[in-house]
């Protein structure tokens, strides 16, 4: 056996190995941590999911899109209308009675949940078409407009969505193992993509749309790829979510959340998984840290009142600051490899 | 459907479409000179209502007086982001600026909501405004014939900028090519803050007839013409002023109608400008006037 071979058998072990530490804890914390903190780990972890998708088609492909709360909001009703029982949608449904497929229909969480992510692919495939004929300022445009129709639809559509009212009495499926086995999953399948021939043509678009096609790459459909994929995941993370605070409602759904999924994968790095993963995490707790900063203080004989919104006012300064002094990110484009972390930690390697 | 009854409506449409129009023109002029979609032009906007609401019920100016206080400080505003957040990005790639302008949103808004509360607050509507005349059978508003002249005398002066004076030139010639202009040594950067000055006193303009038509003002206020004005903007074909004025009359009026003859439509009123968006988009992708450059 080659040593490039060991090494890469080495790495591998490393990846499982890293996974069943990711179990422990998960265990651990299952057993352990109180109900806040579990709750945060969940909402991390959905985010990772969010942000790992949103980059492949904003960082990895250039394609500055800002309609996620659309696929969210898609894959959330979607899941959310399935996971329902009959009698409790009969309940919700005061203004205008639930349409018939929809009022019968009661699936069990997993089947629910990849329905969700495929209907928000569905959504992805349609709006690509209109989408991908214009570029950048007014692709980010024409995809916030669609985020902007699907929260209008959602607030109309009443005998389908109950209009503003929302759905509630989700029951409340979402633990730490969906949310993580998610997460790792859609890594997983992300970087995979972004790995393959088809992440390289989509690397080679966002470089250079122009040349990328004349080196034979088919920017339509790499492009929407990229799209479907993202949608899909979202919508997945839109019924996690949904079932993690078991109301949703068109509110929910509007540009604030693609402005935090923003400054997510910009703070990560644009086009680095692993900056999308760090990120996620770390502005998930550094908002529940935040509230801090909203309530009442007294430092000494100084008394501060509590400033409710502050938490949004520091994010946007931060997306700001990050885009004027260090555009790259956490961690630009960069990735983690094992390779990389063990000459970090100068592990393996040849000495002299 | 009568003639008077269509007449109204469309009297209503022209009103609310050169409120767009007077929104999409600061829009379009940003863009035309330096090709960077400020999407805080919104929030500018609803900052500018909130300066003028200050001036008459807090410091009890007469109206007028705090609209034209009000315009003055908005437009310093303009500037002040131009210096302090679009400017060190100017050479950064396209969607740097972007995210920015996104930032920029945000901030003003969530600062809107720490300063001034979420709190929905009551603009004053002076006396003139509140008029209904009636001719023919056709209600009209005051404030609705008040909006198309102020839009049409702004309009006015702005082309008398950029077409009777240097620095209107200047403004031509750093839309048509910044690095070229620069050689000539005009101070791009002052061009610049000024094109950002005369946009947002267009939007404190357009925002303070916004909210005297819906006399209501609050930090989210902003959001809902901002995206409408822009939409205008791009139907028109954005960095070109004829077509902001054109994009918005046409969004204005179709808008209108459409509530006014599909009512059972009414619901969808603020998703409608998005799709007429996308159709216009998959047909003309450069918008209806074409033409990329300001003028």
């Amino acid at each position: 056996m080659s040593d490039q071979h060991r090494r890469e058998w080495i790495y591998k072990l490393c990846t499982y190995g890293a996974l069943a530490g990711l179990f422990a804890f998960l265990l651990q914390v299952q057993n352990q941590a109180d109900e806040y903190q579990i709750r945060i780990l969940n909402v991390s972890a959905i985010f990772v999911t969010l942000a790992v998708s949103y980059n492949l088609i904003n960082g990895v492909a250039g394609q500055f899109s800002l309609g996620p709360n659309a696929f969210m909001a898609v894959g959330a009703y979607t899941t959310a209308l399935l996971t329902i029982s009959p009698a409790e949608k009969e309940l919700s449904f005061i203004i205008e009675p639930i349409i018939w497929p929809i009022s019968v229909l009661h699936l069990p969480f997993l089947p629910s949940l990849l329905i969700g992510g495929v209907f928000a692919a569905l959504l992805g495939f349609v709006m690509a078409f209109p989408v991908f004929r214009v570029r950048g300022d007014y692709l980010a445009i024409v995809t916030l407009g669609f985020g902007e129709v699907v929260r209008v639809v959602a607030n109309n559509a009443q005998s389908i969505t109950n209009g503003p009212l929302g759905l509630k009495g989700l029951p409340e499926y979402t633990n730490l193992w969906w949310s993580c086995g998610v997460a790792v999953f859609t890594v997983f399948c992300v970087t995979r993509l972004v790995k393959s021939s088809f992440g390289r043509a989509m690397q080679a678009i966002r470089e250079d749309e122009v040349a990328a096609a004349a080196m034979g790459i088919n920017v339509f459909r790499h492009k929407m790829l990229a799209f479907v994929v993202h949608a899909f995941f979202a919508g997945m993370a839109g019924g996690l979510m949904a079932h993690l605070i078991t109301t949703i409602s068109p509110t929910l759904f509007s540009f604030f959340l693609t402005f935090n999924l923003l400054v997510i994968i910009v703070i990560g790095g644009l086009g680095s998984m692993t900056g999308s993963i760090i990120a996620a995490v770390i502005i998930t707790y550094a908002g529940e840290w935040l509230r801090a900063v909203e309530e009442p203080m007294a430092i000494g004989p100084l008394n501060i009142p509590g400033i409710p919104g502050m938490r949004m006012v520091v994010f946007s300064i931060m997306l700001i600051l990050v885009m004027i002094f260090a555009r790259q990110g956490l961690m630009g484009r960069r990735e983690f490899s094992w390779e990389w972390f063990c000459g970090f930690l100068k592990i393996g390697k040849r000495r002299g | 459907m009568d003639l008077p009854l269509f007449l109204q409506q469309l009297l209503n449409g022209i009103s609310l479409g050169s409120l767009y129009a007077l929104i999409a023109i600061g829009y379009t002029m940003v863009y035309g000179i330096i090709r960077l979609i400020n999407f805080a032009h919104g929030d500018i906007l609803m900052v500018s209502t909130y300066f003028a609401y200050f001036g008459i019920s807090v410091y009890a100016l007469p109206w007028w007086l705090s609209v034209v206080v009000a315009i003055l400080l908005t437009a310093l505003l303009g500037i002040l982001i131009d210096l302090g957040a679009y400017r060190p990005v100017r050479h950064a790639p396209r969607i740097s600026a972007l995210i920015t302008a996104i930032g920029v949103s945000f901030l003003l808004e969530n600062l809107g909501l720490v300063v001034f509360g979420g709190r929905p607050r009551a603009f004053y509507r002076p006396d003139f405004l509140n008029k209904t005349y009636e001719l023919v059978g056709v209600h009209i508003f005051s404030l609705s014939i008040w909006v198309p002249v102020v839009t049409a005398l702004l309009l006015a002066l702005v082309f008398l900028l950029l077409y009777r004076t240097r620095v209107g030139a200047a403004m031509r010639a750093v839309a048509k090519d910044m690095e070229m202009v620069q050689l000539m040594g005009i101070d791009v950067n002052r061009v610049i803050s000024l094109t950002f000055a005369v946009g947002s006193a267009l939007a404190a303009a357009g925002g303070i007839m916004w909210a005297m038509k819906y006399p209501q003002i609050n930090p989210l206020m902003g959001i809902i013409p901002g995206l409408k004005a822009f939409v205008a903007a791009v139907i028109g074909g954005i960095g070109n002023i004829h077509g902001a004025v054109l994009g918005g009359l046409l969004l204005g009026i179709t808008e209108i109608l459409l509530v006014a003859f599909l009512p059972s439509l009414a619901g969808y009123r603020d998703a409608f400008a998005f799709i007429l968006l996308i159709l216009i988009l998959l047909f003309k992708p450069t918008g209806l006037a074409g033409k990329d450059t300001i003028g």
